[in-house]
C-alpha cells in the first residue's frame, strides 16, 4: 500500500543521528513533537525516583527500532559517541551515570569510591559502545555497506570495557566480604553477559517480525497470482472455446472486463454506496442480456429505501435498453447533486413510440414511473423513433451528499 | 479534411494494427511508436498533424511524451487507453493532450474524434466528463481564480450531456445551440482542467491514486 500517505513518523523510533546514547530521547522527541531537551530532562528526573529513568531508558532503547534515516547521508563508521552536539551529549551522559550511583548509594547498596566510579564509568562505556555497535551494524546491514573491520574493532573495545569494569568493581566489592566474592562474581558476570547480549536478543526479536512481514507481502503476492488465474486466465480459456459465437465471446471480455476493472480500482469495498450499486447492477444487466453498459457515476452517498426505489427503477430501464435497443450500446449516468440524486439511463436503439405502447404492456409505467412517484421522485422517458430512448430518473434527497467526490479510496 | 497525419503510439502492436484497419482510409498514418523515445523521434520527424497516444507506454508514460513534445506546438494530441484511473486521464489531459477517448470507441467515431482535436477542439469522454464534474463539483471550497476554477451553468450543462452519452450534435440539439458552441464550451473547460489549480482538482487527483 501507498507510502505516501503516511504522515512521516507515525511509529516510534529511536533516532539514527544526533543522538547521545541509543537515540532514545531524540526519537521520542521527534515522535511527541516537543524539543528533545525536555525529554531527555525527564529522564534525568526520574531516576531519583527508585531509578525509573534508567530503567524507562534501557526499556525503550532494547524494544524500539532504531530508525533508518533517508535523509542523514553520513555514514555510519564516521559517528562517534559523542558527535553532533557534543557538549549537551556529555552532560547528559555523565548526569545519567551520576544520578545512577546517586541512586545506588542511597539505596545502601554501595559507597561511593574513586575505584568504584571507575569501574561503573568503563563498564558503562563498554555497554554504551556495544549497543550502539548493534544499532549501526543492523544500520549498515539495512544501508548495505559498512565495514567489517570497524565493528569486530569495536565489539572487541566494548567487551574489553566491560570486563575491565567487572573486575575492577570485583576488586572494590572484594574487601568488603570475601566471602561473598565466588557468587558477587559469577552474578556479575552472568549479568554483564546478559547486558551484553541483550541487543542481540531484542534483535532477533525484531528480526522475526520483520520477516512475518515479508511472509505476508508474498502472500498478498501470491494471492494477486491466485486471482488472475481464477478470472482472466479461466475467461481467456473461455473465450477461445466459443470462437464461433462473437456474442458469447463480447459478453465474456466485457464481464471479466468489469471485474477486473473493479478489482484494480478498488470499488469492491464501498459496497454500500450509490457507485458501487449502479456498477453492479450495470454488470449484471449486461451479463444477462449481453448489451455492453458505459457507467460514469458523479459524487457517491450511502443508499437508503428511496435510493433504492431509484436504483430499481434505473435497472429496469436498463434491462428495457438492453431488450429492445437491439445489442447498441447502452449509457448510464448517476449524479448525486445537491439536493437530488439524478440518473440516466440512454441507448441508441430503434426509440418507440411511447403512445403508441398499450396500458398493460413494457415495465415503464409501472416499474420505472409509479415506482419513483411511489418514493416522492419523478421519471421522465423520452424517446424518438430510430433516434434511442432515454429514462430520466429525479429522487429527492434530504441530507447533503457525503462530498463532492464521495468516491474517495483510503489508502 | 480527409488526409490528417496521423502518428500512432502504443506498446501493443496487435492494437496498432487494430486501430490502422478500424481508421481504414480516414485518416493518413504516417508513423508508428511503441514507447517513448521511438514516440519523441518519430513525431520529431514526421510532425504529424494529431498523435494517437497511449497513456501507458514503456519509459515514462504518455505524460513523458507530451512533455518532451512541447515545442512542438502545431502537433496535437489525442489519448486513448483502456485505463479508467482518474489520474491516468487528468495526468495526459494537464499534461497537454487534446482529449482523452477509451479504446472501446468505434473506428468512425475516432475519425471524428481525430478530426475534432486537428482542427483545435477538445474530444471528451463520458468517463472524461464525469471526471471533470467531479473534479470541479459545487462545494464550499472557495476558488482561488473564479475564472479558472469554476465551471459556467452552460460548461456544466454540456458536460453533463456529454457523461450522459450524448454526441456533440446531440447536446447541441438538446441544448438549442449550434455544434460549434458546443465544441467552444468544452475546449474552454479543457483549458480549465489545464490550467486551473484548483485545490478541490488536486486534492480530488490525490484521493484517487491507488496503491
Amino acid at each position: 500500500m501507498p507510502q505516501s500517505t503516511a504522515p512521516p513518523r507515525r511509529r516510534l523510533y529511536r533516532a539514527s543521528d544526533r543522538r547521545i546514547i541509543g537515540g532514545v530521547a531524540r526519537g521520542l522527541a521527534d515522535h511527541l513533537g516537543v524539543d528533545v531537551l525536555w525529554i531527555r530532562l525527564g529522564f534525568l528526573l526520574l531516576i531519583p525516583a527508585g531509578g525509573c529513568g534508567l530503567v524507562l531508558y534501557a526499556v525503550f532503547w532494547a524494544v524500539t527500532p532504531l530508525a533508518v534515516s533517508e535523509t542523514s547521508s553520513r555514514p555510519a563508521q564516521t559517528r562517534s559517541l559523542f558527535e553532533g552536539e557534543s557538549g549537551q551529549a556529555v552532560v547528559f551522559a555523565a548526569a545519567l551515570a551520576i544520578g545512577a550511583l546517586l541512586l545506588l548509594e542511597a539505596l545502601g547498596i554501595i559507597r561511593i569510591s574513586f575505584a568504584l566510579v571507575l569501574a561503573l564509568a568503563l563498564a558503562s562505556a563498554g555497554v554504551a559502545v556495544l549497543w550502539r555497535q548493534v544499532d549501526d551494524a543492523q544500520r549498515a546491514r539495512w544501508l548495505g555497506g559498512g565495514r567489517p573491520w570497524v565493528r569486530i574493532a569495536r565489539t572487541l573495545i566494548g567487551i574489553a570495557l566491560v570486563v575491565v569494569g567487572a573486575a575492577v568493581f570485583l576488586a572494590v566489592r572484594g574487601d568488603l566480604s570475601a566471602a561473598r566474592d565466588g557468587l558477587g562474581a559469577t552474578l556479575i558476570v552472568v549479568a554483564g553477559l546478559a547486558v551484553v547480549t541483550w541487543p542481540v536478543w531484542a534483535r532477533l526479536v525484531r528480526e522475526l517480525s520483520d520477516e512475518r512481514r515479508e511472509r505476508i507481502r508474498s502472500q498478498e503476492r501470491a494471492e494477486i497470482a491466485a486471482h488472475l488465474h481464477d478470472s482472466v486466465l479461466h475467461t481467456l480459456t473461455l473465450i477461445q472455446r466459443s470462437m464461433d459465437d462473437p456474442k458469447q465471446v463480447a459478453k465474456l471480455a466485457r464481464a471479466q472486463e468489469r471485474a477486473l476493472r473493479g478489482w484494480l480500482y478498488g470499488q469492491a469495498d464501498n459496497t454500500g454506496t450509490l457507485h458501487a450499486a449502479v456498477e453492479r447492477m450495470a454488470a449484471e444487466v449486461e451479463e444477462a442480456h449481453g448489451a455492453p453498459i458505459d457507467v460514469v457515476v458523479v459524487g457517491d452517498r450511502g443508499l437508503d429505501e428511496r435510493l433504492a426505489a431509484e436504483l430499481a427503477a434505473a435497472r429496469e430501464a436498463m434491462v428495457n435498453a438492453a431488450k429492445y435497443g437491439d445489442g447498441a450500446p447502452i449509457s448510464v449516468y448517476a449524479e448525486v447533486e445537491q439536493d437530488a440524486v439524478t440518473v440516466f439511463v440512454k441507448d441508441r436503439g430503434p426509440g418507440f413510440d411511447q403512445d403508441a405502447v398499450p396500458d398493460d404492456r413494457l415495465g415503464i409505467k409501472h416499474s420505472i414511473v409509479g415506482r419513483m412517484q411511489r418514493h416522492g421522485g419523478w421519471a421522465e422517458v423520452k424517446s424518438i423513433e430510430g433516434d434511442g430512448t432515454e429514462v430520466r430518473l429525479t429522487m429527492p434527497i434530504a441530507q447533503p451528499p457525503r462530498t463532492g467526490d464521495g468516491r474517495r479510496s483510503e489508502p | 479534411m480527409t488526409g490528417l497525419r496521423v502518428v500512432l503510439v502504443d506498446d501493443h502492436r496487435m492494437f496498432r494494427t487494430g486501430v490502422r484497419a478500424e481508421l481504414g482510409g480516414g485518416v493518413n498514418i504516417v508513423g508508428e511508436a511503441e514507447d517513448v523515445d521511438s514516440a519523441v523521434a518519430v513525431i520529431g520527424a514526421t510532425k504529424p498533424d494529431v498523435v494517437l497516444l497511449d497513456v501507458h507506454l514503456p519509459g515514462g508514460g504518455g505524460r513523458t511524451v507530451l512533455e518532451r513534445c512541447a515545442t512542438l506546438t502545431d502537433v496535437k494530441f489525442l489519448a486513448l487507453s483502456v485505463s479508467d484511473a482518474a489520474e491516468d486521464v487528468i495526468g495526459v489531459i494537464r499534461g497537454g493532450a487534446r482529449g482523452y477517448v477509451t479504446k472501446t470507441i468505434t473506428g468512425p467515431e475516432l475519425v471524428t474524434a481525430i478530426r475534432r482535436v486537428a482542427e483545435g477542439d477538445a474530444v471528451f469522454s463520458p468517463r472524461l466528463a464525469g471526471f471533470v464534474l467531479d473534479a470541479f463539483a459545487a462545494t464550499d471550497v472557495p476558488a482561488i481564480d473564479e475564472e479558472l476554477d469554476r465551471l459556467t451553468q452552460r460548461e456544466r450543462e454540456v458536460m453533463r450531456l456529454i457523461a450522459r452519452g450524448y454526441t456533440y450534435k446531440e447536446v447541441a440539439k438538446e441544448l438549442f445551440i449550434s455544434v460549434k458552441t458546443v465544441e467552444t464550451h468544452v475546449s474552454a473547460v479543457l483549458r480549465k482542467l489545464q490550467l486551473s489549480n484548483r485545490h478541490e482538482l488536486t486534492r480530488w487527483a490525490t484521493a484517487r491514486r491507488l496503491v
